[in-house]
């Protein structure tokens, strides 16, 4: 396999963005990251996406996100309906052939247009589960109940994840759902779905993201400490949730396995648990142990601009490991219901 | 091109019809999913990764829909990948599953492309009314018959010519018994009497709406060396694209398409596509996009293209026949439609291509696909010999 | 004030989508509608419900169903405290559970129909309620309701809709509607506004004199952003057209047969979709000069030209407005 580094990133994140539209979030997401690679646009030699039509409320979203991009002559390009760190997976592979060396990758949505955990439910079997409208968190809090009851966990740990999450996004400039605040005060709040409290369900966040990657020689050139993807693997669960053991993740620890997670030390950890006992499953299905540091940037439970999500989580490990703040981590990925499919990337810098 | 020499080991399509009310969404990519894995001799526990592409959610009213498919298709504990770039999905989806094996990471991998355009109705899924946005009133025929005048002026063609290749592909059905449009009296007469529905484009020079899906295996050298049948060797693999609108854009001959094609045809050795290739399968959903493609991709020069069409050149007994299968015009289920052009090609150079089959003398094949407004291209050379 | 104009959108495919079962959801909702629910054996003999074509780990054809039920256990619950109409069935609080129907060795995501949360407990036990009128859906079952202990679930109502029948079901009807409120972004939402001023406004790109109208907030040549606005002229060029005589794709479409033109406007580099009227279909030309006619009370929206006149002026040479077509 060839070297290929992580070299810029940059993101544009906003609560509920009342002026921009999708495309003029994506502008400055992927101006930041050519600037962060100090890296010409027409240097970068393939494009993708990674964004969900669902989210705008009309179909070919991404199109126009080209507009953003810059395309002109013409480049080698594509899209997934998926979060973009799917997209970034796709440029790896692009990259592993040798026909490409570099590749700009963003992903961007505005969940707050419609209403997204209802859109949601439409990833749910069309025939027998989807006409019955359960939302995504409603979905998510079944899962939260199979989990604390088989694991004898209490819902003050899954407080103690809102907690830490929410001060954790104090310092960070994108986070839109940051607070100083105890795990009892989090206790004190209403369940609104059981078990789950507001404050363990992910904000609605709009957004976009951009990262610049490439081969080893022209990472070199660009950045003084790369942060290389050392194993990036993805897998996908079933989606029935009575298929499923709920109190795991099977396909998080089948990716982790794969990535190498535990072939080194793992500084940190970013995780895309969009809900808190979401973090807890993925601790134990990705094999950390309690002295990782996980989600300093406060995760998805403080920032949430679905299918950037992932694709941010990888660009917040890169950028510590990249400022030689660790050396190496794991970043993670997940959509579907209830953690159905997952991505881990194992990312290190060489010294 | 990836140093891991790739090859189709497997196609496999569904019967494309209007509606397929006998399945659910499972069923129908199961059944060209089944029929690939089968021609592999393989079944899904042999296949490392899948990959899946359609376009728009909104056909089918299911948000990521290769999430509900993901076990029908045998992904349960391997990657899976989903891929939409508008109406050039179908190749690009085949494009991103043999680089998978390309660059060595996947020996087996399987993909599927599909539209179950019967769920809804495909003119009101790709026609949605945004807020703020000029209405596109007239579909999607609207969108691309005034650019078949702007051509028609440019190169002085007659105005029959795409009448000839509507006739031309629905007489290719015939021999296709997959097709969704099987027309027995199609005839230039027919055509002319069709309805005109987007002055110059009557009925018959349009694509049905179809139901329908392709699965193609593809599997590395080691792999091709084991599968029981002939495979189709990938010789080259490209995808190009461009703004929708910007000043100066060359909409009717796209700069992505010729440079999408350059760069194709120079990772096979192809130096001139009309002598080197025995067939193209080509994205052509109205009639007049076969000879607008002919000029794009290069088999004739700028202003020719009709010329060639008129000359029977392109018709199955002609010197480079292009949709022997039919084509676009006689199937249509978006999302499948490009890589239904991918495999067609591959069933040709594998001599697997039935009454379609041409005559093979290099062994080559074009695949070809197109989308959103003639923005996204995606290519792939097929050979029935080991890639130089 | 915010900027950005906001729309309400709504995404309906009208009258629902059709969706057509196969075979495991065919018996699946057939013996919904005949009030028994029917599962299938995967693989490993696991019985699985609502049956699969197709094993969800080694993706093998199924095709062995069983009957379970009809009592179940919850191995899962969440409340919903308000239902939400037009998307739930029911119209008061009740419980999404994962609900393990007797005999059956997954759980179905479904509803029990409790009181109070407190009703519900993982290990509780259920039977189903059945819907008087069952029509092959998946709220014939129209909830799991608690089952005292010791009690057996009572056998299904005879279907009393009226144009019950033993055929198998093969397709459902799935309504979807969802509400976006939409907003148009910067750029756009300045061209609008300026149309509701009888204006064209268009964005320059910085890097080269290209006028793009309507403006995207980029240059989407670089990617650049656009921020000097350039008004354009009200007259332009038929670049290409068609004629258009399909009916009803839009409620906004005019009467057939019209004129659907890309329209090069004065000062503007990027081609214009509009329609082109006050003139016969055959006499529409490439090149024909054309000027916009508004509505009478122009607001921001893409409604307030209401289309292109021609001007009467010679049209213009070919070789002006080649490259825009």
């Amino acid at each position: 396999m060839r070297d290929v580094a992580v070299i810029g990133f940059a993101q544009v994140i906003s609560a509920r963005e009342r002026e921009r539209n999708e495309v003029e979030l994506i502008i400055p997401a992927v101006r930041g990251a050519l600037a962060d690679a100090g890296i010409a646009r027409s240097e970068v030699d393939f494009t993708i996406s990674g964004s969900c039509d669902y989210l705008s409320g009309g179909p070919f979203t991404f199109v126009s996100g080209l507009d953003a991009a810059g395309a002109w002559p013409p480049v080698k390009e594509s899209h997934v309906e998926m979060d973009a760190a799917w997209a970034l997976y796709e440029a790896w592979v692009a990259i592993q052939t040798g026909d490409v060396d570099s590749a700009l990758i963003y992903g961007f949505g505005k969940s707050s247009l419609g209403d997204l955990h209802e859109i949601m439910t439409l990833q749910t079997d069309p025939y027998t589960v989807a006409p019955l409208w359960p939302s995504m968190v409603d979905l998510a809090a079944l899962q939260a109940s199979v989990f604390l009851a088989a694991t004898g966990r209490s819902d003050a740990e899954l407080a103690a994840v809102a907690a830490r999450s929410r001060r954790a996004a104090l310092a960070n400039p994108y986070a839109v759902a940051a607070e100083d605040v105890a795990e009892d005060a989090l206790l004190a709040r209403p369940v609104t779905h059981a078990p789950l409290r507001d404050a363990d369900i992910a904000p609605i966040t709009d957004g976009a993201a951009a990262m610049i990657i490439a081969v080893r020689d022209v990472a070199e050139r660009h950045c003084e400490r790369p942060a290389y993807l050392r194993g990036i693997e993805h897998r996908v669960d079933p989606q029935g949730l009575g298929l499923r053991d709920l109190t795991t993740s099977t396909s998080a620890t089948l990716a982790a396995h794969a990535a190498g997670v535990a072939d080194g030390p793992v500084e940190v950890a970013e995780l895309h648990a969009q809900f808190s006992h979401e973090e807890l499953i993925l601790r134990e299905a990705l094999g950390l142990g309690d002295d990782v540091e996980v989600n300093p940037s406060g995760g998805a439970l403080g920032a949430n601009p679905v299918m950037a999500t992932g694709l941010i989580r990888i660009g917040e490990v890169a950028t510590r490991i990249r400022s030689g703040a660790v050396r190496r981590g794991v970043a993670h990925a997940a959509q579907g219901p209830c953690l159905q499919q997952n991505l881990v990337c194992v990312l290190e810098a060489d010294r | 091109m990836g140093s891991v020499r790739t090859a189709v080991v497997g196609v496999g399509q569904t019967r494309h019809v209007a509606a397929r009310h006998d399945v659910s969404m499972a069923g129908l990519v199961r059944e060209a999913a089944r029929e690939a894995l089968d021609d592999a001799g393989m079944d899904f526990g042999d296949v490392d990764a899948v990959v899946i592409g359609k376009a728009p959610d909104m056909f089918e009213g299911v948000v990521m829909p290769e999430l509900y498919l993901a076990d029908a298709l045998g992904a349960t504990g391997k990657p899976m990948l989903r891929v939409h770039t508008a109406g050039s999905v179908g190749g690009s989806t085949a494009i991103v599953a043999a680089k998978l094996v390309m660059a060595g990471i996947h020996e087996r991998v399987l993909t599927v492309a599909f539209e179950k355009q019967s769920e809804s109705n495909a003119t009101w899924g790709l026609t949605v009314e945004m807020p703020f946005s000029a209405p596109l009133v007239a579909g999607a025929g609207g969108y691309f018959a005034p650019l078949i005048r702007a051509y028609i002026r440019r190169s002085g063609a007659p105005s029959h010519i795409g009448h000839l290749v509507a006739v031309k592909d629905r007489r290719n059905a015939l021999r296709n018994p997959k097709a969704h449009l099987h027309l027995p009296d199609i005839d230039l007469k027919a055509v002319e009497e069709s309805f005109l529905l987007w002055e110059p484009l009557r009925y018959l020079d349009t694509c049905p709406s179809s139901d329908g899906a392709m699965a193609l295996v593809l599997g590395s050298e080691d792999v091709a060396a084991t599968v029981p049948g002939p495979v189709a060797w990938i010789h080259g693999t490209a995808m190009r694209s461009e703004p929708t609108m910007f000043a100066g854009r060359d909409q009717v001959n796209p700069r992505a398409g010729r440079e999408c094609a350059a760069d194709v045809y120079a990772q096979a050795g192809v130096t001139d596509p009309r002598r080197d290739f025995d067939c193209a399968e080509v994205y052509v959903p109205f009639s007049w996009y076969e000879p607008m493609w002919l000029e794009n991709l290069g088999f004739c020069a700028q202003g020719e293209g009709w010329k060639l069409t008129e000359s029977g050149a392109t018709a199955l007994d002609g010197d480079i026949p292009w949709n022997p299968s039919g084509g676009v015009l006689s199937s249509n289920p978006i999302g499948a439609s490009g890589m239904i052009r991918f495999g067609e090609a591959a069933q040709q150079v594998r001599g697997r291509a039935g009454d379609c089959q041409v005559p093979l003398h290099t062994g080559r094949a074009l695949g070809h696909a197109y989308g959103g407004g003639s923005q996204f291209f995606s290519m792939w050379v097929v050979g029935a010999e080991l890639p130089a | 004030m915010s900027e950005a104009l906001v729309e309400h959108h709504v995404l309906e495919y009208p009258g629902g989508y059709t969706r057509s079962v196969g075979p495991a959801l065919s018996r699946y909702l057939s013996g919904l509608r005949d009030g028994v629910i029917v599962g299938v054996r995967g693989a490993d003999g696991r019985v699985l419900v609502p049956p699969t074509e197709y094993d969800p780990v080694t993706a093998a054809d199924l095709d062995d169903y069983v009957e379970v039920g009809p009592a179940g256990t919850v191995v899962a619950w969440t409340w919903v405290a308000e239902p939400r109409p037009g998307k739930h069935h029911l119209d008061r609080s009740f419980a999404f559970a994962l609900v393990r129907p007797d005999g059956a060795d997954t759980a179905m995501v479904h509803v029990v129909d409790a009181r109070r949360p407190d009703e519900l407990a993982i290990g509780a036990r259920v039977a189903p309620r059945w819907a008087a009128e069952r029509h092959g859906y998946v709220t014939d079952l129209e909830a799991w309701v608690p089952l005292p202990e010791g009690q057996a679930a009572s056998p299904a109502p005879p279907n009393a809709a009226a144009d019950a029948s033993d055929e198998a079901i093969t397709g459902i009807v799935t309504p979807i509607r969802l509400e976006y409120d939409i907003n148009a972004g910067i750029a756009a939402s300045k061209y609008l506004r300026a149309l509701g001023e009888r204006r064209i406004v268009g964005q320059r790109a910085v890097d080269s004199d290209q006028v793009y109208v309507p403006p995207r907030g980029s240059d989407p040549t670089s990617g650049a952003p656009t921020e000097v606005e350039v008004e354009v002229g009200q007259k332009g060029t038929v670049t290409t057209y068609c004629v258009v005589n399909i009916p009803g794709l839009s409620e906004n479409a005019p009467e057939i047969p019209y004129v659907c033109a890309q329209i090069l406007l004065d000062g503007s580099n990027t081609p214009w979709f509009g329609l082109v009227h006050g003139v016969a279909p055959d006499d529409v030309r490439m090149g024909m000069r054309v000027g916009a006619v508004w509505v009478d009370d122009p607001g921001p929206n893409a409604g307030s030209i209401k289309w292109f006149e021609p001007t009467g002026a010679p049209d213009a040479p070919y070789e002006e407005y080649k490259d825009y077509a």
